[in-house]
């Protein structure tokens, strides 16, 4: 049966064949909200753990004990219709269980959402667009999208996140679940979360509120820095995109098509808003927010036809011609 | 009370021989003109079992795309109408008419009535909801208007706002999901008027409130729940239609509405609709498992307490569907405490179940075997339910795929298994010939294992980050495996059901005759013939305890000694 269901799955593979191998298990918290809530699940599953034994052995005890023996005559069992002493024992055990759930949970409901933001806090505002995430620094002066950059912090020197959170269309929402739990990002509305990752690396997660045709591929990652490389990060975002000579014309193709409404590149007249900023496209590992890797030949596919990896997203086939496209790539490829 | 008060199995069939000679045609005539409630509630029942089998193979074909990662068996337009499609038509065409049906047929047999108080309200609600399901499905031809066919709702089956706005839903598919869901709300809000009315003014004599079997109180707790929970669905719909149509601003967040606004109103009605549907399915187990167990149910009063406490507590602990939208802190810890409390009550019925077996000589017919499933899965239904009140968790599991695997083990392991229950035990009252036993236990032992690897494992996936609604995902992120061992399971739950559906029909001629009381049972549609004629008893009952029957085969022992 498993070969018949592979067979009706027909696995052409388009993009994705090639991308990190990485589960982003609750289970692995790697960033103090993260950690609370892992403790919390803990305490909560041994509780319920403990309920599901007692409750399920006695229900397996009555009916094992209390089948019907083919021995047994026919006759009808003591009718029993009720006590209310034990119903009594039974509504107070289920309340005390509850107060003891409810006050862990405030504690932790507390300590997350009402964590104070340190001075030091890194600030970030994103916003959730069909289908992509844009990501300012407003104190920093940078802008990029779908891979956010954030320094590690450690208990020597605390350097939380704190995530602005704003949509520009539809509702959408903000998981990486190693690193906090989610939260919304809802049009007309300004929600807050916050991250203190302890460890380098990268944090895969991704929208986790179906906003349209193309949710699945609204992927996100969090790339997690040593001080040193966040700052160094920081300081080549910081920078106006590079001009090479070499690729005038990709520019000119750039800014003279259609893709300079959508897109900002710094220093150009490219500065549209309505797609992610190029200004450092190669700086990111992915394109159309993770939907397939940034190599040249996928960049080459994305451009000719967005749908190739991600049908229906916003972005329109511009029906370049062949040389176009490859002058446009080029171009993009020396935005460091 | 006299011992002949109550005629089992000889009420005198006064209604003239029919169907037999009449030709098709007199027959739908016949169907479509009634005002029967057993004819409305076979026809309720019918209606679901179809879009249960419609909404199965939408279940199916996600289940194929999902078995493997960067599946293209789908699109990803046609896996987003599949999800939304599903979702709409398991809670509003499947469940919603057949707890309707079930209580449309039993509610009045139960109280010794010959009718429903309102007949043609009864029927007028039937079609309502009929139409409502056709309306629904008209989308897939006209949901994008003149100029495209092939299509359907593409926005979830809570629709959150503003993605289901012109802006970004334009064509018509959202209108006829809005639509759809007003015209069989009306039809539901029909059919509970219909129950309360019902069981306030229609039963027999001798039958005073707490002598009801606990399925006509619980369908009169849905039944009034139903009044409630209905209308703030209805008005947001139609706020939304106001939005597309008349140029409103209610969730238009363009132009300055507000998208928490439908999420409110949504799980206003969303949350206790979740009791709509599972207090018909305690009430089936109310009456089964007291049965089977050959005991008196324990703790009646504590029961008719705990479903009336669970009715009030379901209206106030919506917003623990929201714990991620950004309230404020003392918003979620007040709905976290409200939804724990919710266990209290639902401690207090298992608890009670548990007492009702105990001491018992347990019979494990099919229909009882689904009721021992449904116990089981009912309790880990509620214990991940619990987990999911705490706010701090629910940040991560809400719009996994645990939220999934956890609600699939209210509607599936708790709800459907009490409906194949009921199927099993009223069979033989609505047809007169038995579900076949032999074939019940494949159906049963099937289903129960293709359950348990479907909804145990889609856990899983949830707590390594998988989300809802997605259409496919990245290889390489441990997602594989499992979604592949839940697909699995879902095609053995297929198979299971199509066994069910060929017991039914086979059954139907085939099947050994029940006679009217083929369980030795004690509620009172066992004391007319099984099918019951149209005026359900030849001489009006009178009852003197919650088990009249019991008290006539037992006149040295009744019940009403004891009440």
């Amino acid at each position: 049966m498993g070969s018949a269901l592979l067979l009706l799955s027909a696995t052409s593979q388009m993009g994705w064949s090639q991308t990190v191998q990485q589960t982003p298990s609750i289970f692995a918290p790697a960033s103090t909200p993260a950690h609370q809530i892992y403790e919390l699940s803990l305490f909560t599953l041994g509780l319920t753990g403990g309920i599901f034994v007692v409750v399920a052995g006695l229900l397996t005890y009555a009916i094992i004990r209390y089948r019907h023996r083919g021995s047994q005559d026919d006759t009808e069992p003591p009718q029993v219709y009720g006590s209310n002493q034990i119903e009594l024992s039974w509504t107070v055990i289920p309340v005390l269980i509850v107060v003891v759930l409810f006050l862990t949970t405030t504690r932790v409901i507390l300590a997350v959402q009402d964590a104070p933001k340190p001075p030091a806090a890194v600030e970030v505002t994103v916003t959730g667009h069909q289908f992509w995430w844009e990501f300012q620094y407003p104190k920093l002066g940078i802008v990029t999208a779908n891979e956010l950059h954030v320094p590690v912090s450690d208990a020597a020197s605390p350097r939380p996140t704190y995530l602005k959170l704003l949509s520009a269309d539809v509702d959408h929402s903000f998981w990486v679940p190693e690193l906090n739990g989610k939260t919304d990002l809802i049009p007309n509305r300004v929600n807050e979360t916050w991250i203190d990752p302890q460890k380098t690396g990268l944090y895969v997660g991704q929208c986790a509120q179906f906003c349209g045709k193309e949710h699945a591929k609204m992927l996100l990652r969090v790339y997690v820095q040593s001080p040193a490389d966040f700052a160094s990060w920081v300081k080549n975002q910081q920078q106006t995109a590079v001009q090479q000579q070499s690729v005038e014309r990709g520019r000119e193709v750039f800014e003279t098509e259609a893709c300079a409404n959508c897109h900002t590149i710094s220093g150009t007249t490219a500065q549209g808003r309505f797609g992610p900023d190029l200004s450092h496209f190669m700086s990111r590992a992915t394109l159309a927010a993770g939907a397939a890797e940034n190599t040249p030949e996928n960049l080459r596919a994305w451009i000719k036809d967005p749908d190739t990896f991600k049908p229906g997203c916003l972005m329109p086939a511009m029906k370049l011609s062949d040389q176009e496209i490859d002058e446009v790539a080029d171009y993009l490829a020396t935005l460091r | 009370m006299s011992d002949r008060a109550i005629p089992i199995g000889e009420s005198i069939d006064l209604t003239p021989p029919q169907g037999m000679a009449a030709g098709w045609l007199e027959l739908l005539h016949d169907w479509v003109i009634t005002v029967d409630h057993k004819k409305l509630g076979i026809m309720y029942i019918g209606y679901a079992l179809i879009f249960l089998l419609v909404g199965g193979l939408e279940a199916m074909l996600i289940r194929v795309q999902l078995a493997v990662s960067n599946n293209h068996f789908l699109s990803p337009e046609t896996y987003n109408r599949m999800f939304t499609m599903h979702g709409t038509t398991m809670v509003f065409l499947m469940g919603m008419p057949i707890i309707i049906g079930i209580a449309n047929y039993l509610v009045p047999l139960m109280i010794g009535a010959r009718d429903m108080a309102f007949p043609r309200l009864n029927a007028f609600s039937f079609w309502m909801t009929a139409f409502g399901g056709l309306l629904l499905y008209y989308s897939f031809i006209g949901g994008v208007g003149l100029y495209g066919a092939g299509s359907a709702p593409d926005v979830g089956w809570f629709a959150y706002a503003p993605l289901t706005e012109k802006a970004f839903s334009p064509g018509h598919t959202t209108d006829y999901w809005a639509l759809a869901l007003i015209v069989s709300g009306f039809g539901t809000i029909g059919a509970a008027v219909n129950i309360i009315a019902t069981v306030i003014s229609m039963r027999c004599k001798g039958m005073t409130l707490f002598r009801m079997p606990l399925l006509v109180w619980l369908n009169l707790v849905v039944a009034s729940l139903i009044l409630v929970t209905i209308s703030p669905l209805t008005a947001a719909q139609i706020m939304l239609e106001i939005d597309r149509y008349l140029g409103g601003h209610f969730f238009d967040t363009q132009a300055g509405g507000s998208a928490i606004v439908w999420i409110h109103f949504f799980w206003i009605f969303g949350h206790p609709e979740v009791y709509v549907l599972v207090l018909p399915a305690f009430a089936i187990a109310n009456e089964i498992i007291p049965v089977f167990s050959r005991k008196a149910i324990f703790g009646y009063p504590a029961m008719v307490a705990a479903s009336v406490g669970i009715a009030f507590i379901s209206l106030g602990v919506w917003a623990h569907h929201m714990f991620t939208v950004g309230m404020t802190s003392a918003s979620n810890t007040f709905f976290v405490l409200s939804t724990e409390i919710v266990a209290i009550p639902t401690g207090i019925k298992i608890f009670n179940w548990l007492a009702t077996i105990w001491g018992g000589k347990v019979r494990f017919t099919t229909a009882m075997l689904f009721c021992i499933g449904f116990l089981f899965q009912f309790l880990i239904a509620g214990l991940t339910g619990i987990m999911l009140s705490v706010a701090p968790w629910d940040w991560q599991l809400h719009n996994s795929f645990f939220v999934i695997a956890h609600f699939h083990y209210v509607l599936v392991g708790a709800i459907t298994f009490c409906l194949f229950a009921a199927f099993y035990y009223w069979y033989p009252k609505v047809t007169g010939r038995m579900l076949d036993e032999k074939l019940g236990k494949w159906h049963f032992w099937l289903f129960v294992i293709g359950f348990h690897v479907t909804f145990d494992f889609m856990h899983i996936p949830g707590l390594l980050g998988m989300p809802r609604q997605i259409y496919t995902y990245e290889p390489g992120r441990g997602w594989d495996s499992w979604n592949m061992i839940v697909s699995l399971g879902g095609a053995v739950q297929a198979i299971a059901v199509l066994v069910f559906v060929f017991n039914l029909v086979w059954s139907y001629s085939k099947g050994t005759v029940a006679g009217a009381d083929p369980w030795d049972a004690w509620t009172l549609e066992w004391a007319t013939t099984s099918p019951p004629p149209v005026y359900n008893f030849a001489v009006e009952p009178v009852v003197s305890s919650r088990r009249p029957l019991w008290d006539l085969k037992h006149p040295e022992d009744p019940d009403s000694r004891y009440e």
